[in-house]
Formats: C-alpha cells, sequence, structure tokens
C-alpha cells in the first residue's frame, strides 16, 4: 500500500498572536511551529498501515519553513518527503493546487490529511485535492475499520455522538479526525535514521489566488461589568445598557 | 508548547536534527511527564522512575552520545546538552536523572569497562530497563573525594568492599551502583559495579528534603561486601576516573540550569505582562524591566557558553576547567532567575502552583552536587593562577 499524507508545519494555536505591522498577517515572532495536530495523527495512522500492509508513505509538506515537519514525519517513519517551498497558507486553493502538481508522477492507493489545520480551520485541503484529482473521498475519519487492495471501509465522526461507516474504492483520499490513533513520539535513534531519508524539493508555484487578505484584527476584548446600586438603579441601568446596544 | 527565549537566535546554531530532538522531548515532557511534577514535589514521593526511566529509554534519552554498538543512540554531546535543558526546563531532578544515568553510570562502564561489562549493563541502562547510581560522595568526604575511607580489598577473585556513600541520587531504587573505593594494598582509588541484592550491600532513601523533591537520593552502606573481580572497572584507576564523570554530567548540569533559568523567566515574563497592579502591568514599570532584562541578559549568555562547549565536547577539546566555568555561570544564573521570577510573582511565587520556588529550592541542590559553587571558583583558580588553593597545612598555634 503506497500512501501520501500530508503535512502542514503550522503554528500552535497557543503561542502569542500578534497582528504584524502590514495589518494582514499574523507577527511570526510569537509563533510556535511544529507539525498541525491532525497530521500527527494522519502519519501516526500511515505508517501504522505500512507497517502492516508494506509500502512506502510519502510525505508531502507546503511552505518555505516546513522542513521541521517533514523530518518529524521521517523520523516517526515515513520513507521519503516531498517538500513544496511555497507560502500558501491562508488559500487552500493554491495548497491543494500546488500539492496536486508536485505529486503528479506518485503512484499512490490512499492519500491521508489531517482533518483541518490549528490554525486556520479550513478544513478545505485534502477535500479541494480530492476534487482536483477526481478521487472519492471521506472526512473527518475516526477509524480504520477494514483496508484492502480494493477498498477501504472507514468511520466517520457526525453531529451528536454518531458514525457513518463508508466504504471507498482505492484510489481514495481520506481526512482524518484526532484522537484516531496515539501517535508515536519521535525517538533520536529515528532522528538519525531519518537523516539518510530523501527529502525532495519540487517548486511548483499555484496559478491563481483565490482570496485576499484585507485585514487582520484581534477580536475585541469581551467585557463583564458588575452594575451597582439599590435595585431600582440597578434596573434603570440595566435598561440602558439593553437600549443601547440595540437589545430591546 | 514551550516556546522558549532565544534572543541571540542561538537556535540557528543547532542542526535540523538537533532541533528535532528538542522539539521531540519537549511535547513528549508536556504530554507525559510535567502533569507529574507538581504532585511528586510536594508529597515527596519521587517519581517512579523505573516506568519514566522506560520512556526515556524509548526516545533514546539515557547515554545519548554512547554508540549505537551498546544500544544507546550515538548522538552527540550537543543532543545530549539539549536533552538536559529540556528535562530540567521541567524539573532538576529529572536531569539529575538523566546526567547520572548518562554521564555517571553509563559513561564509566563505556570508558573504563570491560568488553562484556559493557554488552552486559548498556543496552540495559540506556532503555530504562535497569536504573544506576553513581557512589563517590561520603559522609566525612564531600568536596574532597580523595581522601575517601571507602576501601577495596582483593581477596582471590573478588575484591571485599567496606564503607558507606551518602547524598547518592537514585540510591534505593538502583539496580546497580559504581561504586568507589580505594584499594588498601596499592592505595589508588577504583571502581566497582555492585549490584542490588549482593550481600553486605544495602541502600537506604534520604527524605524530608527541601529540594530535589521529585526526585530520590539515599545512602548505600558496604559491609564486608564481596564482588567478583568481573565487576572491577578494569580501567579505572586513580581519582581522576570518577572525575572525568563528573565531567560529563557537569557538562549536562550547565545546559540543564540554563533550561530552569528560561521556564522561569518565561513564568515571569507571562506573569507581570498579564498581573496589573497601580492600574498597569507589572512590565510596564522600569524596576520590573529591569529585572527581566537581567535575567534576559544571563540566560543570553549562558546559552552561548552551552553551545560552544558542546561543540568542544564534540572536538573533544574541551577542558575540565572549561566545563567548570560553565556549570558554575549557568547554575549560578539559573540561581538568580529562580529567586527573581520567584520575587516578581509576589505571593504566588512561592505557590508550588508556579514553577519558580521549585526550581529555587531544586536549584540549591545542584549548585552543591557535582562541585560545589566554590569547588569551581578553586578549579578556575588554580588553571589561571596555578597555584592550588583547595588543600593547605592546618597550623595550630
Ligand atoms: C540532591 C543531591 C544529590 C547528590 N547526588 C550524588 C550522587 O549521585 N553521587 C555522589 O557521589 N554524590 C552526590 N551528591 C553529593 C554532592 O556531590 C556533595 O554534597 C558535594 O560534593 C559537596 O559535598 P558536601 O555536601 O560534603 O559539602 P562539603 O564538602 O562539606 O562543603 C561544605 C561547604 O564548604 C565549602 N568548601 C569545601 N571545601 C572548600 C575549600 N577547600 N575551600 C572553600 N570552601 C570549601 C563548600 O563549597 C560548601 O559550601 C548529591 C548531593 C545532593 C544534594
Amino acid at each position: 500500500m503506497n500512501i501520501i499524507v500530508l503535512a502542514k508545519h503550522a503554528p500552535d494555536p497557543e503561542s502569542e498572536i500578534n497582528v504584524a505591522s502590514d495589518g494582514k498577517s499574523v507577527d511570526e515572532r510569537g509563533l510556535v511551529f511544529d507539525i498541525n495536530d491532525w497530521d500527527r495523527y494522519a502519519i501516526e495512522e500511515a505508517i501504522r498501515i505500512k507497517e502492516e500492509k508494506g509500502g512506502e508513505v510519502v510525505v508531502v509538506g507546503v511552505g518555505s519553513k516546513c522542513e521541521d515537519t517533514l523530518r518529524k514525519c521521517l523520523a516517526m517513519g515515513a520513507d521519503r518527503a516531498i517538500k513544496i517551498p511555497v507560502d500558501t497558507s491562508l488559500d487552500a486553493y493554491q495548497t491543494a493546487e500546488v500539492i496536486k502538481e508536485a505529486i503528479k508522477d506518485e503512484k499512490f492507493d490512499l492519500i491521508l490529511a489531517g482533518m483541518m489545520s490549528q490554525d486556520l480551520n479550513n478544513a478545505q485541503v485534502g477535500v479541494l485535492l480530492a476534487a482536483m484529482l477526481d478521487l472519492p473521498f471521506a472526512t473527518a475519519v475516526s477509524a480504520i475499520s477494514s483496508i484492502d487492495d480494493n477498498s477501504l471501509t472507514v468511520a466517520r465522526e457526525l453531529e451528536g455522538g454518531y458514525n457513518e461507516e463508508v466504504t471507498l474504492p482505492i484510489p481514495c483520499l481520506i481526512t482524518v479526525q484526532s484522537g484516531i490513533n496515539e501517535p508515536r513520539y519521535v525517538s533520536i535513534m529515528g532522528i538519525k535514521r531519518a537523516k539518510t531519508k530523501e527529502m525532495k524539493e519540487v517548486d511548483v508555484k499555484p496559478t491563481i489566488s483565490t482570496l485576499e487578505v484585507e485585514k487582520m484584527y484581534l477580536p475585541p476584548v469581551k467585557k463583564a461589568e458588575l452594575i451597582e446600586g439599590d435595585p431600582s438603579e440597578i434596573a434603570e441601568k440595566l435598561i440602558e445598557i439593553l437600549k443601547d446596544r440595540g437589545l430591546v | 508548547m514551550f516556546k522558549g527565549i532565544d534572543f541571540y537566535n542561538v537556535d540557528d546554531l543547532l542542526s535540523s536534527e538537533e532541533r528535532l530532538v528538542r522539539n521531540s522531548v519537549r511535547e513528549f515532557l508536556e504530554k507525559e511527564i510535567e502533569p507529574l511534577i507538581i504532585d511528586a514535589w510536594h508529597e515527596e514521593k519521587p517519581l517512579d522512575f523505573k516506568e519514566i526511566g522506560k520512556k526515556f529509554g524509548q526516545l533514546g534519552m539515557l547515554g545519548a552520545f554512547i554508540p549505537e554498538e551498546y544500544g544507546c543512540p550515538g548522538a552527540n554531546y550537543v543532543t545530549f546538552g539539549i536533552i538536559c535543558q529540556e528535562v530540567e526546563r521541567v524539573d532538576s531532578a529529572l536531569r539529575s536523572f538523566v546526567a547520572v544515568t548518562s554521564g555517571l553510570v553509563m559513561y564509566p562502564i563505556w570508558q573504563y569497562g570491560s568488553e562484556e561489562q559493557k554488552q552486559k549493563y548498556l543496552p540495559k541502562l540506556a532503555s530504562g530497563e535497569i536504573i544506576g547510581c553513581y557512589g563517590l560522595t561520603e559522609p566525612n568526604h564531600g568536596s574532597d573525594p580523595g581522601s575517601m575511607e571507602a576501601t577495596a580489598k582483593r581477596d582471590g577473585d573478588e575484591w571485599i568492599l567496606n564503607g558507606t556513600k551518602t547524598w547518592i541520587t537514585e540510591a534505593d531504587i538502583a539496580d546497580i551502583a559504581i561504586v568507589w573505593a580505594r584499594d588498601v594494598d596499592d592505595g589508588k582509588i577504583k571502581g566497582f559495579i555492585v549490584e542490588k541484592g549482593t550481600k553486605g550491600f544495602t541502600q537506604h532513601a534520604i527524605t524530608k528534603k527541601g529540594s530535589m523533591r521529585a526526585g530520590g537520593v539515599g545512602e548505600l552502606g558496604l559491609v564486608n561486601c564481596r564482588v567478583s573481580e568481573e565487576n572491577r572497572l578494569p580501567n579505572a584507576v586513580g581519582l581522576r576516573a570518577p572525575l572525568s564523570c563528573l565531567d560529563q554530567a557537569r557538562y549536562g548540569i550547565s545546559w540543564g540550569a540554563i533550561g530552569a533559568a528560561m521556564d522561569c523567566f518565561e513564568t515571569a515574563l507571562n506573569y507581570t505582562k498579564e498581573r496589573k497592579q497601580f492600574g498597569a502591568p507589572l512590565a510596564s514599570y522600569q524596576l520590573v524591566q529591569e529585572k527581566l532584562v537581567k535575567m534576559l541578559i544571563e540566560i543570553t549568555k549562558g546559552q552561548l557558553l552551552c553551545w560552544r562547549l558542546g561543540k568542544l565536547m564534540d572536538e573533544g577539546k574541551a577542558t575540565p576547567e572549561q566545563i567548570s566555568l560553565a556549570k558554575k555561570n549557568n547554575v549560578r544564573v539559573a540561581r538568580y532567575c529562580a529567586r527573581t521570577a520567584r520575587e516578581l510573582l509576589g505571593a504566588n511565587g512561592i505557590s508550588l502552583d508556579y514553577s519558580p520556588i521549585r526550581h529555587m529550592a531544586n536549584i540549591e541542590s545542584v549548585y552543591t552536587y557535582e562541585g560545589t559553587d566554590d569547588i569551581h571558583t578553586l578549579i578556575l583558580g588554580r588553571a589561571i593562577t596555578g597555584i592550588q588553593a583547595f588543600r593547605r597545612e592546618l597550623i595550630v598555634k
């Protein structure tokens, strides 16, 4: 089974977020980057399938600085990596497009992606890529129940704790939900082995832009107010506030 | 995930593999180990190194610089330093465990042991299957181990060991102890591997500590304890052997201490940016900024020192004196930063809910072990003047 995994080098949403001086991007100085959490599950799932069925795991990353994440995937057990050194992060269409181009000579049975990225939450790259490649796909996969040379049966997570089981013909693409497995930690031995694994740079450029950022801003801080005074004063103040906000 | 201050882009001096080691150790510690620390420390219930050691082993955190043929990662000294820095950022007891295992137990077996000893013990120590300790200090001899009283007497194919070793990290739980004793016949210091359960060998914990409470320390007793000649480290003769092990661990401490300092800095910076007094964040006051800046400067210098020393270690050029300078300086930096961070957190600074008070208490051990701050001053003083000031004739009038 040959598997392609998409892995994004993404900022940790808990790091310090400030708007850059251009007012249109995030100041990267406060950000801590690592493999996107959902992709960590995707790469683990791919390695497990390979360990059971044999084959090859190729990890693909987009971004001029994505090397650390690709190396991490190699250290976990991926066989080789493809780095696409263009920064398309905000524009999911561009990301999917450059991946499609970069993997056009790859033979694969399955593409695994994280359901979404921890910074932008678009959940679009995987499905856009499936559409561009004309592949069947399933999103939010929480378990792979069976897999053979011709088909793949997975559980998809629905709202309200329900699951849906779907069978897809191979080749196909799935985006995985976090918690599908317990990703392994990277060992120093693995990191050493990864050193000799191939990391190929494929320089492809997106053809169109589908998104323009006008303004980037932090949400206003929500404030709570304690109204003081006797009950009639409080009521008066409350009515004033409600009227003020156009709520009554 | 923890970001860590890196004002001089020391990260850029690391290879991508070294950065990845840090990232993976950091991630592992944050998920698996950090949540255990406060309770272990508070209750003085040392972390379960029998379990944690195995996890450390799987990641390759034990004996990082020892070759792969002995089941170790065969990484470089910078990598060992990075591991120490990451674990000590969480708690000094973790670094004690890593540095003792790697520098004080595995290193002497690797450097002074027979091939059989290496094959027998190193893979098990690397995987955390067994735990080791290092017995040099005695009740009457700490800074001056050359005057040790523990004795070894050859008897046919065996040695008879007698003496007491105290303040020994992981003494109570260790499966093997590297014990140093003076051969009564030739007067030379020799090293022995003593296994748990050997007749005449006892292991006890020391409790009621005010420092390193998440880790174990204890006492080793040797009463006519017989070990075979096969358990002697054949290539260790004289005081230089145990001291060379200390150099390894001291190197690890020089990185580790900066880890603790970085954690204190980060905690103090975040706290003072959030906490308001007199209508403005604490961080807006000059007095507070001065403290933060001083921490930043000291940490940055310490980071550069670690990195350069790591390179010298990897080139096989580091001298014991260079290691002393880094140990002394960086532990002082950690001591300063822990105390200053504690201060900046006000009353919360004495709560174990925040790390500085714990680091502050831990670092007192680090200041004392592996050569006290004073001893490193004397080592450096001797290096630059050529005059030793450790020892003198006491003239009693
Ligand atoms: C938590 C912990 C873990 C430890 N783990 C180990 C271990 O695993 N293995 C091991 O062998 N040991 C271990 N030790 C022991 C440690 O190495 C010793 O405590 C240390 O070497 C100092 O010895 P001492 O305590 O006897 O102090 P002393 O040597 O009695 O020193 C007391 C004070 O006198 C000063 N002093 C000593 N000599 C001089 C001098 N010539 N000039 C000026 N000042 C001087 C010292 O700097 C110090 O301030 C550990 C200690 C601690 C606290």
